[in-house]
This record gives structure tokens, C-alpha cells and sequence, in this order.
């Protein structure tokens, strides 16, 4: 009596976390089939040339993704040049350099980074990092680098190269942190085969942690890359929010999911409000494809290196 | 050529833990010496002073003389020491991102090395010396992972080898191997012991017999007894010792 109790419990225990698993992923499928449904509308009116055409103007119902595709790729280049180096050195320097105690405490705040509130980042972006980048940053760049397209026009602060850095303070954290996991996981083997050899506390790093880490590193960065294309809330307060594709990285531009947020509530006729629902669509298929190449390095980190076993 | 290390009152300390107690010995050049004791004793810790890793270890420290050729060891760079006193792990740890000639010459590249001429006919050498040469000639460029247990263990001393150190230390190099892989590395030892000096830690009390020329046995963080092997297995002074060879404990 009493073991087929049990076992009965075992089946709704079975049944009840097997569905619960079910529904993730039949949440994923349904997401993407009602967005493609959304957006079929403006698929069938405009085909390809949706992701081709740079001109957005609800006006005369002509819509095109291109100028949003672009400010969300440069913005987000622009995080992971900066974020990059800065959050694998951060991580170097707790994982290999920092004793104990100044480890947790840097780590703990780090990690901080990633619990404000976006918004919080917006404000500080319009009220602290605008003007210092109008003021002393940029004019900088154009004055020594100026000959370079990318550093040339006025400064006004609002731009790419602010939404860029806003980016990259945003996604230091998810850098450092992976970074600082999958160096954790290399063996001190690899250190002490490093050091034996009269390598350098550099030279170690370089021969034995990055060498062994480096496409969880990369993982790593990929998925900072993924919530830099994601990110709404800062990018839209200081980017500038004009459709337009201008080389240089002083000029105001848009994000895909800048445009989403901002004219939803405006989209008045049905083939806007497809036009918009396409844009997303078109940023949760990058998202996803860049979040699955992303989870694989970081897997294949974990399994060990080809044509091996890990010792 | 081979150089000689004198210990003078050597201790070592896990934090507060003293693992090396007042440990004197002379360790003479190209000649085997073997560590015996039981876990715990202080072996690989007295290996690992000798090359200064002991000090990578937070919380590590040490205290006494260790004389390389006179040379008092604590006075060098950490860093130039170990390019003199190479030592061999437990567990072979080729550098997995590289491949098997990549491993070989890797210290020389960290040496400034970037001859190709020079790193080629090295990496040869040093193989031929490890008794791997001919076993992976056609495929240098394979990774160092894709050998065997035995392979990956002799590519390590190939390694070390290389940057042509004057001692080798060697932790259990083959304790993680089959027996056969076992007599190859200790084929090798006996061939290098003609141009190194080599100590090396074994668990394995045959092994010692078979190819060192002295041995000492560590107890609980001291040297109870160093002599000729022959002279410790077969009629050791300390009554500690002969339990320990005769199975007693340990």
C-alpha cells in the first residue's frame, strides 16, 4: 500500500517538472510563432528589402530596419571593445593577482554592476557621462583622431559613443564574472607546469590560464554581446533616437530595441505596428543564434580540449 | 652537467602547519636520489622548496639554506631558478592548446628563443632524450592530449628537459602510469641521471630500489635516514625505517 503511494508521487513529481519543462520551451516556440505572425504584414510587403532599406517613415508607410540594425551593431561593438579587455583583466587580476579578501570584495561589487536598474544607467548616462563625453572626451578624439570619419562632426554627447559606453559598463559584469568562472576551472596543474618552466606571473597566465580558458572566454564575451543587443532602457535615453546611419560615433542614432520601446504606442495603422514587431523578430532571431554559438564554446570549455581527455 | 644541492636546517610551513622540520642533506650531483615516507611526510614539500614552488602556494613558507653548486637558492630569482631546477608532476600536464612541439620548446619561448632553427633542433633533442622521438617525429603538430598516458608523461620531461636545466625533480612521475610506461620512464631517469642530477619522490619502494643510488626516508616532516639505496632497503640504522621498508606502517 504504502509503496504505491510513494510511487504515485513519483509520477506526479515526474509529470508535474516534466511539464514544467515543456512550457520553457513551448514558450520559446510560441514567442517566435506569434511574432512571425505579427509580422508577417510587412514581411509580405516589403520581402528583404525590409533589412536593406534605410529610410523609416511612418508617413508615407515606407519602412526599413536598416538604420536600427546598424545603430544596435555599432553601439554594441563599441561595448565589447571597451567591456572586453577591461572585464578579462578584471578577471585576471581577481583570479590570479588579488588575495582572498580583496577578491570577494571586488567580485561582490562587480557583480553589483549588474543588479542597477537600467534606467538608474540612463539617468547617470544623460546627467554625468553625456556632458563629460561632449565636453572632454570628444573633442579629444576629434582633435587627434579626427582624421578618422569615425571621430569627426559636433559633439553633442547624445550619440552611439554613449550608448556604446553605457553598454559597457552594462555588460563588464557578465564579462568578468564568466571570464573569472572558466578561469577558476584551469587546473593548477597548467599553473605549476607554467611556472616550473621559469615562466612569469604574466607569462603563466598567458601560456597556461588564457591559453586553456579562451573560448569560454569568448563564451563569455558572446553573451555580454547578446545583452548588449537586447539592452532597451539606457541605449534609448542617450542615443538620440534619429534613424539615421552616419559614420561618425558622435552622431545620434537608434536601436532595434530603442524603436520597439519608443513608437509602439504611436504605431496608429497595422502595418507599423508589423514593421516594429519585424525589428523584434529580427532581434531575438540575432539573440538566440548568438546565445546558442555562445553556450556551446562555454560547453566545449567544459568538456575539455579536442582531441583529448582533461588530465 | 649536473649540479650538487646541500640542505641546511630546511623548514616549510603550510600556514601554521610545519610540514619540513630541520631538514640536512647533500644531494649529489648527476646521481639518483629518491624520497621515500609515508603520505604526509613532507616529500613532495622538500621537492617543491627545492625549486621554489612551495612559495606560489598563499599561505606557504620556508626557512634554511638550500646551496645549488654553493649558491644559496633563497637568494635567486624565483623565476631564473627554475629555468636550472626543472621538476616533473605527478600527473603529466601538457599544455592542452598546444601541440606536442609547441610543448617541447614552450620554455625556450618563454627564454626569449625565437629561432626556428634553434627551436626545431631543440625540440629534436630534448625528445630524443625523453625516449619520444621516435614515437611522434611524423606528428608534431598533433596535440600534446592526443598521447598516451606514458607519451604525455615523457613529452612533460621533454619539456623540461629543454630548457636545459642542470637538476630535474621528479613528484610520483609514475604514479598515474601502467607498469610498462612505469619501466620507460625509469629507463629514462637511469640515462638522464649522466647529465642531471635528479631526486625524485616515489611512493613506490621498488622503484627506489630500482634506480637510485641513495635514498632517503621522511617521517612526519624530518629525515630519519639518507644512505646508499642498497644500504637503506637492505640494512637500514633506524629502527623507523626498517618498519617502514618491511611494511610495517606507511
Amino acid at each position: 500500500m504504502k509503496q504505491n503511494r510513494a510511487s504515485a508521487g513519483d509520477t506526479i513529481l515526474r509529470l508535474l517538472t516534466f511539464l514544467m519543462a515543456v512550457g520553457v520551451v513551448g514558450l520559446i516556440i510560441w514567442v517566435g510563432w506569434e511574432m512571425f505572425s505579427s509580422a508577417k504584414e510587412s514581411i509580405n510587403a516589403f520581402g528583404w528589402s525590409f533589412v536593406t532599406n534605410r529610410v523609416w517613415d511612418p508617413v508615407k508607410q515606407n519602412f526599413g530596419a536598416l538604420p536600427f540594425i546598424y545603430g544596435t551593431i555599432v553601439t554594441s561593438l563599441i561595448a565589447l571593445v571597451v567591456a572586453g579587455p577591461i572585464g578579462l583583466g578584471v578577471a585576471i587580476f581577481l583570479n590570479e593577482m588579488a588575495p582572498g579578501k580583496v577578491r570577494s570584495l571586488i567580485s561582490f561589487l562587480v557583480e553589483l554592476l549588474a543588479a542597477i536598474p537600467s534606467v538608474v544607467y540612463g539617468l547617470w548616462g544623460i546627467f554625468v557621462l553625456a556632458p563629460l563625453l561632449r565636453d572632454y572626451v570628444e573633442p579629444w578624439l576629434e582633435k587627434w583622431f579626427g582624421f578618422l570619419p569615425l571621430f569627426q562632426g559636433s559633439a553633442v554627447g547624445l550619440g552611439m559613443l554613449s550608448g556604446g559606453l553605457i553598454l559597457a559598463i552594462m555588460i563588464l559584469p557578465t564579462i568578468a564574472a564568466i571570464s573569472r568562472e572558466v578561469m577558476a576551472a584551469v587546473p593548477d596543474s597548467q599553473r605549476e607546469a607554467a611556472l616550473a618552466l621559469g615562466a612569469t606571473k604574466w607569462e603563466m597566465v598567458r601560456v597556461a590560464v588564457l591559453a586553456y580558458a579562451k573560448s569560454g572566454i569568448l563564451g563569455g564575451v558572446m553573451l555580454g554581446l547578446g545583452r548588449a543587443l537586447g539592452e532597451t532602457m539606457a541605449v534609448t535615453m542617450v542615443i538620440g533616437n534619429r534613424p539615421d546611419i552616419l559614420p561618425s560615433l558622435f552622431a545620434p542614432a537608434y536601436s532595434m530595441a530603442a524603436v520597439i520601446a519608443n513608437e509602439f504606442t504611436e504605431a496608429t495603422y497595422n502595418l507599423y505596428l508589423s514593421s516594429l514587431v519585424e525589428i523584434g523578430l529580427i532581434l531575438f532571431g540575432i539573440t538566440l543564434v548568438l546565445n546558442a554559438f555562445a553556450r556551446l564554446l562555454v560547453w566545449s570549455v567544459a568538456r575539455g580540449p579536442k582531441g583529448g581527455h582533461l588530465v | 652537467m649536473g649540479q650538487s644541492l646541500t640542505i641546511r636546517n630546511l623548514n616549510a610551513w603550510y600556514g601554521d602547519n610545519q610540514t619540513l622540520k630541520g631538514i640536512n642533506m647533500e644531494i649529489p650531483a648527476n646521481q639518483v636520489t629518491a624520497i621515500i615516507g609515508p603520505s604526509g611526510c613532507g616529500k613532495s614539500t622538500f621537492v617543491r622548496c627545492i625549486n621554489r614552488m612551495h612559495d606560489t602556494v598563499p599561505g606557504a613558507r620556508a626557512a634554511g639554506e638550500i646551496l645549488l653548486d654553493g649558491e644559496n637558492i633563497y637568494a635567486k630569482d624565483p623565476v631564473e631558478l627554475r629555468r636550472t631546477v626543472g621538476m616533473v608532476f605527478q600527473k603529466p600536464n601538457p599544455f592542452p592548446a598546444m601541440s606536442i612541439y609547441d610543448n617541447v620548446v614552450a620554455g625556450l619561448k618563454l627564454n626569449g628563443l625565437r629561432n626556428k632553427q634553434k627551436l626545431r633542433a631543440a625540440a629534436e633533442k630534448s625528445l630524443r632524450m625523453a625516449a619520444l622521438w621516435d614515437e611522434v617525429n611524423e606528428r608534431l603538430n598533433y596535440s600534446g592530449m592526443s598521447l598516451s598516458g606514458g607519451q604525455q608523461q615523457r613529452l612533460c620531461i621533454a619539456r623540461a628537459l629543454a630548457v636545459e636545466p642542470s637538476v630535474l625533480l621528479m613528484d610520483e612521475p609514475a604514479s598515474a602510469l601502467d607498469p610498462i610506461a612505469t619501466l620507460r620512464i625509469e629507463e629514462l631517469i637511469l640515462e638522464l641521471k649522466k647529465d642531471y642530477t635528479i631526486v625524485i619522490v616515489t611512493h613506490n619502494m621498488q622503484q627506489a630500489a630500482r634506480i637510485a643510488d641513495s635514498t632517503a626516508f621522511f617521517l612526519n616532516g624530518e629525515l630519519i635516514e639518507h644512505g646508499p639505496t642498497s644500504e637503506i632497503f637492505m640494512n637500514p640504522k633506524e629502527k623507523r625505517t626498517e618498519d617502514y621498508i618491511t611494511g610495517r606502517f606507511g
